[in-house]
């Protein structure tokens, strides 16, 4: 096939799978054999395009929506990355939700796997997007998709929550990054990703600056401070969703396109000549140390976690703020290895819940025992988290490291040591604890479904957590293929 | 300054006129009272366009004398009615002898009327349907029950929602 | 294709089109007084609105073909006879009046049985094609007295269109009554203002006034005060911040079906008659350099976006929001043609069509949801997402729209809104735009959530959907609303061709 049946392929899948688990609603397990076969061809179609990309660009444009305003998709290596690690984790999430929800007996699954399927195809257009008009119009389309996914339960609890979730999101796309790229238009006659940055020797430091701060906060989906706080509340979602938001889709998206207009829209030489980039790096490194300090406090494990995420993914941010060739690639890295890590913390916290009906770690003690699969996983996706070789989480870091080092930004160095060593503190008691608990420690509940977690349940988070290990000795060839588009730094 | 004042008489009576009416428009309570305050207005308007219409010194704008005969003698060449609008201009600037005054106001204000008419002739049907559903046609007691009703309703609303 | 169909209408019609497109209304109201029921003067409402879109369609492609359209009535030449004068700008409302017309006609039978006493059916279907009458006759003509006629016509029908919501819910008659109060205060200052243009011109054709304004003095006070006349007079008319007050309640208490009509509508053609003066009779110049006009419109209409999206967040009746929404949308609409620039009008244009899609399609399912549950408050709402899929799903996708989400045309008009903004250095305004957007989320999303997560309050309310006559106006207008989002080439044509038009007055007489 050619590259761009391959595109419309990849955008399709997601789209014709929401119809067919509409058409299979009355007949559940033909249902899930939709969605399960929806991800599988997906993550086949964006292999195959991934495949296909070494010869030439895939590029597809789709028409335009006014002039000035073209629908256009264009796969380069960084949103080939995203869409790899969107589409396969879709797969591993798609099997863990089927578990989860019929172990949790939710109600309306149809509108779940429909909303889900939906969320992809948002992730989908993020990840190809060759402009940033398409961009943006897909970063909507995934706000909207998930937010019925926040507000699933239906209580009282789950729409206050998803009404946050959406107003914040909503609010910073309308109000700033909606105001970022109209100003990027009039400055820079198009919106296309240009390669060394479209505004580059267009725009002067003060509109630079304002423009930034348009985008690192309008991004609301990065969840850098002080608009972080969609991403506890949208705890109230059930755990494959809380998955899909931080680990699949939704954060990432967000970081992915800070990312993106930081390499294609501004380039690395005029983000380091503009002010803003110090404050938003500065905002991003406060960011990774205040939230991994409130994840401390937290007892909620999905509390706790949901902070993690906000900590870990300014990472990103402040990747991309450094403006070098090797702060963009520990981003792009951070990227892949974050999900793999942290989709795992949040199944193993959703089997945990399955089994026990637990939420808090203070409950969680000696339940490793009972559960030895689960902490194991956790154990291994925390050191992935912290940063730890020889697991996924290692690589990363060492780019930012060498990347801050490079750029002149000692600072940064120490926020990113300072930052494991929290991690440490807050990620490892949980599941040391779990398999090792003081002596005298009473036995944990009971099991609150008889039979335990569901066997999806349990084998998902623990292929991930083997992910991590894996994706450490891919690393190296995922540097080397996302490079060019790093180039020019 | 007193001729200033007197040569524009029929203008100061037209800006009396209009505020007379629209203060009575927006002071009173009662709704036909509003009514004949906006007739006021709107005659005071009338007033302006004829008075805009009056040349000083002119006769009703019928052709007669020797305009007439002169204008006889061209009806044939106004016969297409295309060239209409340039014969006329033709007659104003090489003027008519006598001096009339403008007739175009006292058409559109014919017009005018009849709109203001209909307007009142609804206003009062309606003010009518009011006095028959509330009992009153003061504006402000009209308000005060509609606003005892939305209360009654959000009640009713609150109920529904906490039971 | 349209070159198809207007082949083969007879070659009067087309000869006449102008005319015709206000006369065959006008006609059958008569008639409709006099046929047997209702259901006949529904059938001759359609007839009549299909005949006025063939002739705006025809007008279409006249404009295409020769830039303006000029008809004289009664034969006599303007300046002294009347005219009906089409540009670029003329069309633009009039396809939009017509379209919505004809939608409007179409869904109007059952939520007119459902509201209406049955013997003042036929009257009601009269009352509506002179107001259809008026609203087409003030975008067509070309004479200054003559727009204020026109707009009389369709006022004075619109207050007996509202006053018959007082079946329902009495407080109809009293809003009406405001309205008639307002509308008649602000036409009288419309012709206020046109008597002091009479006076300094002579002239009532609106291009023979144009010239003639250029040649006078920009400090002559019988133009300025002319002007102002005329800009608070339409102002009245096109519910512009803070002469909006008849607004909410007319629209609130109205019968569904004259509020989606109205909303559509009314205003939009007001603001089509401010367009027209502000531009042409007054040149742009004279307007936004003399006069400074900018600085009053700017400021109204961003307190216009910020104060009534505010309001709307509070109402707890869906019509009465939707109404607020729709004074805060005028003040987008304003605001672009407030900056003065051919960007800005082309922006204010667009949005003002997208508005009239969107705002079409909501009032439409509300009075759907109306029809079926006989509620208009949020908590009816509640549930119906599952209970109508169908009709909700429209009225989400407009209220999208509303919002300004991607995909949807209120996103593109936003978008041009937004660029214009920025160009022309009204920084605070991009600003103002983005927040009254926000607002809208909220108010938006109260009723969207209600629809869709929240379980009916009312056990009764099992699946009962809107029939059919409804949805498929509904969906047309939805289905537009999305197209537009997709694919806006086509009506940015539109738009640009009339702001071109409204600012070069062309082919004179």
């Amino acid at each position: 096939m050619s590259p761009e049946t391959l595109i419309l392929t990849v955008l399709s899948i997601p789209l014709v799978t929401a119809a067919a688990i509409f058409m299979l609603k009355r007949i559940p397990d033909l249902r899930e054999a939709a969605t399960i076969i929806g991800a599988v061809s997906l993550f086949g179609a964006v292999i195959g395009l991934v495949a296909s990309m070494g010869s030439a660009p895939a590029e597809l444009v789709l028409g335009q929506a006014a002039p000035g305003l073209i629908f256009a998709f264009k796969l380069e290596p960084l949103g080939a990355l995203f869409a790899l690690v969107a589409s396969g984790l879709w797969i591993v999430n798609s099997f863990y939700s089927i578990g989860y929800m019929r172990g949790s007996r939710a109600r309306n699954q149809t509108r779940f796997y429909i909303c889900f399927a939906l969320a992809l195809f948002g992730a989908m257009g993020v990840a190809m997007a060759g402009n940033l008009f398409t961009l943006f119009v897909f970063y909507e389309v995934l706000t909207l998709s998930t937010y019925p996914l926040v507000a699933h339960k239906g209580d009282e609890k789950a729409q206050r929550g998803a009404q946050i979730y959406l107003m914040t999101l909503l609010g910073t796309s309308i109000g700033l990054f909606l105001v970022g790229v109209v100003w990027t238009y009039s400055l820079g006659g198009s919106l296309d990703f240009v390669p060394g940055g479209l505004l580059a020797g267009k725009v002067g430091p003060v509109e630079a600056s304002i423009l930034l701060l348009l985008f690192a906060f309008g991004i609301g989906k990065a969840a850098l401070m002080p608009f972080h706080f969609w991403l506890p509340n949208a705890m109230v979602a059930p755990t494959p969703v809380s998955a899909l938001l931080h680990a699949v889709a939704v954060v990432k998206a967000g970081v992915f396109a800070i990312l993106k207009v930081a390499i294609y829209i501004f380039g690395a030489d005029l983000l380091s000549t503009t002010p803003a980039t110090e404050w938003v790096l500065g905002v991003a490194c406060f960011t990774i140390i205040v939230s991994s300090l409130i994840a401390l406090t937290k007892d909620n494990l999905k509390a706790r976690l949901a902070y993690s995420t906000i900590g870990q993914l300014a990472y990103v941010t402040a990747g991309a703020m450094l403006a070098t060739e090797a702060g963009f690639l520990g981003g792009s890295m951070q990227i892949a290895a974050h999900a793999m890590g942290k989709i795992t913390l949040f199944m193993c916290a959703g089997a945990i819940y399955v089994a026990t009906g637990l939420t808090d770690i203070s409950d969680m003690r000696g339940l490793g025992k009972r559960m030895p699969w689960v902490f194991c996983a956790f154990f291994v996706a925390s050191l992935s988290i912290i940063g730890i070789p020889p697991l996924a989480g290692g690589w990363p870091k060492f780019q930012l490291l060498l990347g801050a080092v490079d750029g002149g930004h000692g600072y940064v160095a120490w926020v990113l040591l300072i930052s494991s060593l929290l991690n440490i503190a807050y990620l490892l008691p949980i599941p040391i604890l779990g398999l090792m608990p003081p002596k005298g420690t009473p036995e944990p509940a009971p099991y609150k479904r008889p039979e335990g977690a569901p066997r999806f349940v349990v084998a998902a988070p623990v292929l991930t957590a083997a992910g991590t290990l894996v994706l450490f000795f891919f690393m190296g060839r995922i540097a080397a293929f996302l490079a060019p588009a790093m180039g020019g730094a | 300054m007193v001729q200033f004042i007197l040569e524009r008489a029929n203008y100061w009576a037209i800006i009396g006129l209009m505020m007379v009416g629209l203060y009575i428009t927006f002071q009173s309570a009662n709704m036909i009272k509003r009514l004949v305050g906006l007739s006021i207005f709107q005659t005071s308007v009338f007033l302006f366009y004829i008075t805009l219409g009056k040349v000083a010194g002119g006769s009703a704008p019928i052709l007669f004398g020797r305009d007439a005969k002169g204008h006889g003698a061209k009806v044939d060449h106004s016969a297409d009615p295309g060239t209409h609008g340039t014969e006329v201009a033709h007659a104003e600037t090489h003027g008519l002898i006598e001096i009339y005054s403008n007739p175009l106001p006292h058409v559109l204000i014919l017009t005018a009327i009849v709109v203001g008419v209909a307007t009142l002739a609804v206003g009062l049907a309606l003010v009518v349907r009011i006095r028959e559903s509330y009992g009153s046609i003061e504006s402000d007691e009209v308000r005060r029950m509609d606003i005892g009703v939305a209360d009654a309703q959000d009640a009713d609303a609150l109920v529904e929602a906490t039971s | 294709m349209l070159e198809t169909i207007i082949s083969a209408l007879p070659d009067m019609m087309v000869a006449n089109a102008a005319p015709l497109l206000v006369v065959v209304p006008l006609m059958l109201a008569g008639i409709c007084v006099f046929v047997p029921n209702g259901r006949a003067a529904w059938v001759l409402t359609i007839l009549g609105s299909i005949i006025s879109l063939l002739c705006a369609l025809t007008l279409l492609l006249q404009v295409g073909a020769q830039g303006v359209v000029s008809y004289h009535l009664g034969g006599f030449a303007p300046p002294l006879g009347i005219e009906f004068r089409v540009d670029g700008l003329n069309i633009l409302f009039l396809l939009l009046v017509t379209c919505i017309g004809v939608l409007a006609a179409i869904f109007s039978w059952p939520t007119v049985e459902a509201e209406i006493r049955a013997e003042k059916h036929r009257l009601f279907y009269a009352a509506h094609l002179i107001c259809f009458t008026g609203l087409s006759g003030v975008a067509i003509t070309g004479d200054a007295f003559n727009l204020f006629v026109f707009l009389e016509i369709s006022s004075i029908s619109t207050y007996v269109l509202v006053a018959l919501g007082g079946t329902r819910d009495r407080r109809a008659f009293p809003a009406a009554f405001n309205y008639l109060m307002m509308g008649t205060i602000g036409a009288t200052f419309f012709v206020i203002g046109v008597g002091f243009l009479y006076a300094a011109t002579g002239t009532l054709n609106m291009v023979d006034m144009a010239e003639r304004l250029a040649l006078i003095d920009a400090d002559n006070r019988a133009v300025v005060a002319g002007f102002a006349f005329i800009v608070v007079g339409l102002g009245v008319k096109a519910a512009m911040w803070p002469l909006h007050q008849w607004l909410p309640n007319a629209y609130a208490y109205a019968p569904s079906f004259v509020t989606m009509f109205l909303s559509a509508t009314a205003t939009k053609v007001a603001i089509y008659a401010l367009v027209r003066f502000g531009f042409t009779v007054f040149a742009p110049e004279y307007t936004f350099e003399a006069l400074n006009v900018a600085l009053i419109f700017g400021p109204l209409a961003m307190i216009a976006m910020l104060a009534c999206s505010f309001q709307a967040v509070f109402q707890t009746d869906v019509r009465r929001m939707l109404a607020y929404s729709s004074v805060a949308q005028v003040g987008y609409m304003l605001l672009g043609i407030a900056i003065g620039t051919s960007a800005g009008l082309s922006a204010g244009l667009f949005h003002l069509v997208n508005h009239a899609l969107m705002k079409g399609a909501l009032f439409m399912a509300v009075a759907g949801v109306v029809l079926t549950y006989q509620g208009t408050r949020i908590t009816d709402f509640a549930g119906l997402g599952r209970a109508a899929p169908l009709t909700m799903t429209a009225f989400a996708i407009a209220g999208l729209s509303l919002i300004g989400m991607p995909l949807t045309a209120g996103f593109q008009s936003k978008w041009y809104l937004l660029q214009a903004m920025l160009d022309a250095g009204w920084g605070i305004a991009a600003v103002v735009i983005v927040a009254s957007s926000f607002l809208a989320v909220i108010y938006m999303g109260r009723v969207l959530q209600a629809v869709f997560f929240q379980a009916p309050v009312n056990p009764r309310k099992q699946r009962r959907e809107a029939p059919l006559l409804l949805l498929v106006p509904l969906w047309i207008l939805t289905l537009a609303t999305l197209y537009i989002g997709v694919q806006a080439d086509w009506i940015i044509d539109l738009v640009q061709a009339a702001a071109q038009a409204s600012f070069v007055p062309e082919g004179v007489l």
